[in-house]
């Protein structure tokens, strides 16, 4: 990690050079922190399509709370980038009905824990109404926001929604980790006819990534329900989404000083989720091991062990699977309890060990 | 005719009637309350639906909000220290004010303590309280000690009035081994059963219906107790707080509702939060006992509040106070108020009209306080807040 962070430091200077020239024509193989590829996502669909639409508490004037939306209205104006008061149940709702009359709405929760607030318009307007009114009426949504644990922010800012929102019909969840996924990923769900919802993490917004040329492309789209090898190997696989893909990476990255070579998998979405990549690829390694920030009951580890046991990689698998999750608690505010109440590169690296029965 | 109709009778007469003849007919036979099966017919010209109390008019009239005259702001004390009229004067002791003002100002020197702790990464978030201390203070000093306090989170001077030490704000802040919390909160969420102030929970407005409940439990227990709830003029937009406001005045529950409007909700200036008269006006919809007052005057704080508390006991039914006052500081460590509001707009109100030299300005006047004594306060009050800091860090 801290290696990673200095490198970081350096292309940050490099990306402020290049965001000076970011509206040339010609795409330039670049650096771009994740912040920067959601806000060229929003940016592009919103130059795209005149129906698209940004909309929750400042994210106008003020640049949004984590500045995502940085400039947009000074390029969009009051039309296509509005403010609204402290009611995410109201916005929220105020979007469903927008999206029933045709716009195309991206609804930025501050926080996914405020999202709370606004649940049963998601829940039972956005996801249900295209299946109650038999597919007349379509709501396709964009519900958009940082989610899971920031740092020192404690119990009510720090819960993951992947398992809640992946639960329900209707939805689609996703859950980037790279800029490059970021990018993707939203614009992908900005065309989508349903309402997606998109878990960001704060964390996450200043970190640069890699971008291809072809990633930096207007046309540059991922698709939904598919997930991304990010390292491969033979000896077990490491499911995850979100942030814990980076955590993933630098505790395979120790592994492999161990000789162990860990396939690891970003799930990039919840729901639906891509069972193949991961099936195939436990029947290669015959390992698996789930990692999330959520609580583990009901969690994305849960999900993805049932359909494991379900599917036709069970027999394939020489452990147990096992999760590694957040703490079954609230999430607490002193650093030691939260340290260990976040799934650690060492929790992985001693549940891969558990699995392999190595020492 | 007959002035009593059975329904039926009625109903049969009107299916022998053209239309035209009907409004005649409603001219002459206006319902005056329904019994059972019968209604009551008389020439009456007040409406009696169920649902309003009123006057019929004849002529089509809208009500234009900018064309009522403003709900007035209530206020005891000028800028310059001065009491408008001495029979509004609280007529506080020297002691009480003296209290006041040390805890008005500990709270500030508190406040630039653990604000500079989160910017030198020793804890990882704070709120201040500049400009508001007036509304914390007066509320605080006007309440039976007992009364629970439901804040929002810009409430650390009511628990200092109670008695939470600066030891306890400190060991909640660094979620030390010390924090009553256990270190389980994020900072500035306080929380004390034994000064009756129910731990500060982060999403807006949650706090407002609880408040009601808790009011309603206490009109049953007959106590004599009353709840406090604060909540910023931004969680007044949140469905919670108009659930809470209704419920407080149908359930007929002792609880004042204090309103800080403060002019921004982080970034959202009240212009884009709300097109109305502020927060009070709400109140009387909600058919309730309602005042705003300067936020910036403790002791009108103070006297609205001490009202308001005996309307609540007495009367078991809700007040509604809005007070107006502007918020100094940044909403938190993690907002730059610059970026929505100029530094020349802070600076007047810092200059200008802050509770603090307000009331600093009256107990000079008093010959209660001089600059020695200011001098004096402003030395040990810092050795105080700063050395529970570095203990904690």
């Amino acid at each position: 990690m801290a290696a990673c962070r200095g490198k970081s430091l350096l292309t940050q200077q490099a990306w402020r050079f290049f965001q000076r020239n970011f509206s040339q024509t010609t795409p330039v193989a670049a650096q771009l922190t994740v912040r920067d590829a959601l806000n060229a996502a929003i940016d592009e669909e919103i130059k795209r399509d005149p129906r698209v639409f940004l909309m929750g508490e400042e994210v106008a004037h003020y640049d949004g709370a984590y500045k995502v939306s940085k400039n947009l209205w000074k390029k969009h104006g009051d039309g296509r980038i509005i403010d609204t008061p402290i009611t995410e149940m109201g916005f929220a709702g105020l979007a469903v009905g927008a999206a029933m009359a045709g716009l195309r709405p991206i609804c930025e929760f501050m926080t996914f824990n405020f999202s709370m607030q606004a649940i049963d318009q998601v829940i039972n307007s956005a996801a249900k109404t295209y299946y109650m009114s038999a597919g007349m009426v379509p709501v396709p949504i964009v519900f958009r926001g940082p989610n899971g644990s920031a740092v020192g922010v404690a119990a009510q800012h720090s819960q993951c929604f992947a398992a809640w929102y992946g639960h329900c019909p209707g939805l689609k969840v996703i859950s980037p980790w790279s800029a490059e996924d970021c990018k993707g990923l939203l614009k992908s769900a900005i065309r989508d006819p349903n309402p997606v919802v998109f878990l960001e993490n704060e964390v996450m917004y200043g970190q640069p990534f890699e971008m291809s040329e072809e990633a930096m492309s207007e046309n540059f789209l991922l698709p939904i329900g598919k997930a991304k090898i990010e390292r491969a190997g033979n000896h077990i696989t490491l499911v995850a989404h979100s942030r814990l893909v980076g955590v993933c990476l630098d505790a395979a990255k120790e592994l492999a000083g161990m000789g162990v070579e860990c396939e690891v998998i970003n799930m990039r979405t919840i729901r639906p989720m891509d069972e193949e990549t991961i099936v195939k690829s436990v029947m290669k390694t015959n390992h698996l091991v789930t990692v999330e920030g959520g609580w583990p009951q009901f969690g994305v580890g849960a999900e993805i062990c049932a359909r494991i046991m379900e599917g036709p990689s069970f027999n394939y698998l020489d452990a147990p699977i096992l999760r590694v999750t957040g703490a079954d608690v609230p999430m607490p505010y002193a650093k030691t309890l939260e340290d260990n109440a976040n799934p650690q590169a060492g929790n992985i690296i001693r549940s891969v060990k558990k699995s392999l029965n190595i020492k | 005719m007959s002035r009593l109709l059975s329904r039926k009778v009625f109903k049969t007469f009107l299916k022998f009637h053209e239309p035209c003849c009907l409004s005649s007919m409603q001219q002459l036979l206006k319902p005056t309350r329904v019994l059972a099966n019968k209604v009551q017919y008389i020439n009456e010209d007040r409406p009696e639906f169920p649902g309003s109390k009123s006057v019929f008019v004849n002529k089509l009239k809208f009500l234009w909000p900018e064309k009522m005259e403003g709900i007035p702001v209530y206020r005891v004390m000028n800028r310059k220290g001065e009491i408008y009229d001495s029979s509004e004067d609280p007529g506080l002791s020297k002691e009480t004010v003296i209290k006041m003002y040390k805890d008005m100002t500990m709270l500030n020197t508190m406040d630039r303590i653990l604000y500079e702790s989160q910017r030198q990464g020793r804890i990882s978030f704070y709120m201040t309280n500049f400009g508001e201390e007036g509304t914390h203070i007066g509320t605080a000093a006007a309440l039976n000690p007992k009364d629970l306090v439901f804040g929002q989170y810009r409430e650390a001077g009511v628990l200092m009035w109670r008695g939470f030490t600066l030891d306890q704000f400190m060991n909640q802040c660094y979620g030390s081994c010390e924090d009553m919390g256990k270190g389980r909160q994020m900072p500035v969420h306080y929380g004390s059963k034994d000064l009756h102030f129910v731990t500060i929970s982060s999403p807006l407005a949650t706090q407002m219906p609880q408040a009601s409940g808790a009011a309603y439990g206490f009109k049953r227990a007959q106590n004599g107790l009353c709840v406090i709830c604060y909540f910023g003029e931004g969680a007044a937009s949140e469905g919670d707080a108009h659930a809470a406001l209704n419920f407080a005045a149908t359930l007929e529950c002792p609880v004042i509702f204090f309103c800080r409007n403060n002019g921004y909700a982080i970034s959202t200036p009240t212009r884009d939060q709300y097109r109305g008269d502020g927060i009070a006006s709400r109140g009387i919809g909600y058919g309730m006992v309602t005042a705003r007052v300067d936020g910036n005057d403790v002791f009108a704080v103070y006297k609205v509040t001490k009202a308001a508390r005996e309307i609540c006991v007495q009367e078991n039914r809700p007040v509604l106070i809005e007070a107006m006052t502007y918020r100094i500081g940044h909403h938190s460590t993690s907002d730059d108020s610059s970026a929505y509001r100029s530094v020349d707009e802070v600076s007047h109100w810092n200059k200008e009209d802050t509770p603090i030299a307000r009331l600093r300005l009256y107990m000079i006047k008093k010959g209660w306080w001089n600059d020695d004594a200011e001098k004096e306060w402003k030395q040990d009050s810092k050795k105080q807040a700063s050395h529970g800091s570095l203990c904690k860090s």
